[in-house]
């Protein structure tokens, strides 16, 4: 059985899951800015763990963004660096969806309104609905103002996690009213939920990407004066 | 050996293969001049978003052209600095994990030294020792090179760069970007009897440049001679022969300080036709002989990081998991292969460093 190694570092923590039969080994920890001194050690250590090589994976997984953008190119590159050496597809996924999957594993949330703070009085909004053992998109992902983020349709129970509570906690509040129950302000995501989420996508038929073909999702492109 | 060389310091995505015993066996660039040419100038956000898409790409080009199966290689080598810090990360974190995943060794190289070895790459290589005249949008330095990794410098800019004043003024001529050919082209229909502007600190002993008052002096020709195309074209002229001028009398008291007899001319200013005919003229009054890259590695490319990389990886290579970039590098901090290369200051590299989102 190939293994599949998922890697984050697109906010402040930084993680990596690997599936080596019915085990998941895992890595975190808050690294600030510290990915590129971290990630790869935590990789040789999970590989070192479960007594792999690269060469006995099947798959890589990465979480593309939004998210930092110096972190989401950390993440980006490493995988890629890591697919092109040892000839691996990769699957991309969101780290929206990421954070939700978190909050449903530990929560047991069926539906997940996630708010990650984007700095500049954004945050980046994500829904999602719980499916089998992953989340669907409900609606689409974006860099919004607080005061106009938007819940997809009514009668949910939603979740609300992501550090955007945190951040914008009162605009956030008078925005969503008794439609969204906030549990996890603090939340960042975690590979080991990026790993179950590529999972899924595995399991559904999806074979993944080329190392070239993996891109980074920033949702802001509004990055100059021009 | 064979090493792949991964470029990803400024605006310039390059991946190159570099065998020790057979020479340069395949180079790929991907020029961001288009992404950020509306700007006039480089936009650090953008040309990491270009890096990150473009490498992974050229890497697999760059193989396939050297006919090289990603096992066949011994290592891989990358700019760790001078640079943008979101830039260089790009290249450290994928030439890292590549080697990681390979289990070889990487090194990061300084971008400098791998400009200046450039020239080493033609078949007629100049020996050492050389002056080294380094002129590019980030850089002008006049160093003496004793040997691999001996560097001393002798003197340097101490505002902008040479590069940087021609993409300046090119701006303000509205001539285009990039500004080297773009004012190169309208000085050849100008009158260099027209206008003549100062030959900053020429006036004085010594090695350093200083280009920000030729770029304000020419700012104030323009204002006050309108925009006329042969006015402007005048202005491209007289700015052009002041560098040029500039930069050829420090190099003949280069060569006249050190008593060495070969300038190597390197950085993408060194494409500049005019100054490639002063500075002939400067060596065939000294008896001595001016080396460039061939054009094309005048500019930032792999395949002098791959070179550098195969001097370098023998002794300094590693298989660390952590990598860092040195946004600032200090040249005469690094050692001849095998010993024991200085580190910069901790703030100076600092990984993760550049915007967040």
């Amino acid at each position: 059985m190939s293994g599949l190694l998922a890697i984050d570092t697109t906010t402040t923590a930084c993680s990596v899951a690997l599936r080596a039969g019915k085990a998941v080994l895992c890595r975190y920890e808050a690294v600030g800015q510290g990915h590129s001194r971290t990630v790869l050690a935590m990789v040789r250590a999970v590989l070192d763990e479960a007594g792999l090589e690269m060469t006995d994976l099947g798959a890589l997984a990465c979480c593309s963004g939004p998210g930092s953008f110096t972190g989401v190119r950390i993440g980006i590159g490493v995988t890629q660096g890591l697919a092109l050496g040892a000839d691996l597809p990769v699957i991309p996924v969101s780290t929206l969806a990421t954070v939700a999957q978190g909050a449903c594993r530990t929560h047991g949330a069926a539906a997940v309104a996630v708010a990650m703070d984007a700095r500049m009085g954004e945050v980046y909004w994500g829904c999602y609905r719980r499916r089998g053992a992953g989340v669907v998109t409900a609606g689409e992902e974006a860099v919004v103002s607080p005061d106009s983020v938007v819940l997809p349709g009514t009668g949910d129970a939603w979740l609300g996690c992501g550090t955007g509570y945190g951040a914008y906690a009162e605009v956030l509040a008078e925005r969503l009213g008794e439609a969204v129950t906030v549990v996890d302000p603090e939340r960042l995501p975690d590979a080991r939920d990026c790993l179950a989420l590529a999972e899924v996508r595995l399991a559904a038929g999806a074979r993944g990407v080329a190392a070239e073909d993996v891109v980074p999702t920033y949702r802001r492109n509004r990055v100059t004066q021009g | 050996m064979r090493v792949l060389g991964i470029e990803t310091s400024c605006d310039e995505t390059g991946v190159a293969v570099h065998d020790s015993a057979r020479g340069l066996l395949a180079h790929c660039l991907h020029s961001q001049i288009e992404t950020h040419a509306r700007y006039g100038g480089v936009v650090p956000e953008l040309a990491s978003r270009d890096h990150v898409r473009k490498l992974a790409p050229l890497i697999r080009e760059a193989l396939e052209r050297a006919q090289t199966p990603r096992t066949a290689l011994d290592g891989i080598a990358y700019t760790r600095g001078p640079g943008l810090a979101g830039a260089l990360l790009v290249g450290a974190a994928t030439a890292r994990a590549m080697a990681f995943a390979l289990d070889i060794p990487a090194v990061g190289v300084h971008h400098m030294e791998a400009h200046l070895l450039a020239p080493l790459l033609e078949a007629d290589p100049p020996a050492f020792p050389f002056v080294a005249l380094l002129v590019s949008g980030g850089h002008t330095m006049l160093v003496q090179v004793a040997g691999v990794g001996r560097y001393r410098l002798l003197g340097e800019s101490l505002d902008d760069a040479a590069g940087e004043a021609f993409d300046k003024t090119a701006k303000l001529l509205g001539l285009g970007y990039p500004g080297g050919p773009a004012v190169e082209r309208a000085a050849r229909d100008g009158d260099p009897g027209r206008f003549r502007f100062p030959r900053p600190m020429t006036d004085r002993p010594g090695l350093d440049f200083s280009f920000s008052g030729l770029k304000t002096h020419t700012l104030n020709t323009a204002r006050r001679e309108g925009d006329a195309p042969q006015t402007v074209a005048d202005i491209a002229r007289a700015f052009q022969d002041a560098v040029i001028d500039t930069l050829a009398i420090k190099c003949r008291r280069a060569l006249d300080e050190t008593g060495v007899r070969r300038l190597v001319v390197a950085g993408g200013v060194g494409a500049n036709a005019a100054l490639r005919e002063r500075l002939a003229e400067v060596a065939r009054r000294r008896d001595a002989r001016v080396h460039y890259p061939r054009i094309e590695f005048c500019t930032d490319n792999g395949a002098m990081v791959a070179h550098a990389g195969c001097l370098r990886l023998p002794g300094e290579g590693s298989r660390d998991d952590a990598f860092d970039i040195a946004p600032r590098w200090d040249l005469e901090s690094l050692a001849p292969p095998g010993d024991a290369v200085t580190a910069p200051a901790a703030g100076a590299s600092a990984p993760g460093a550049g915007s967040r989102g």
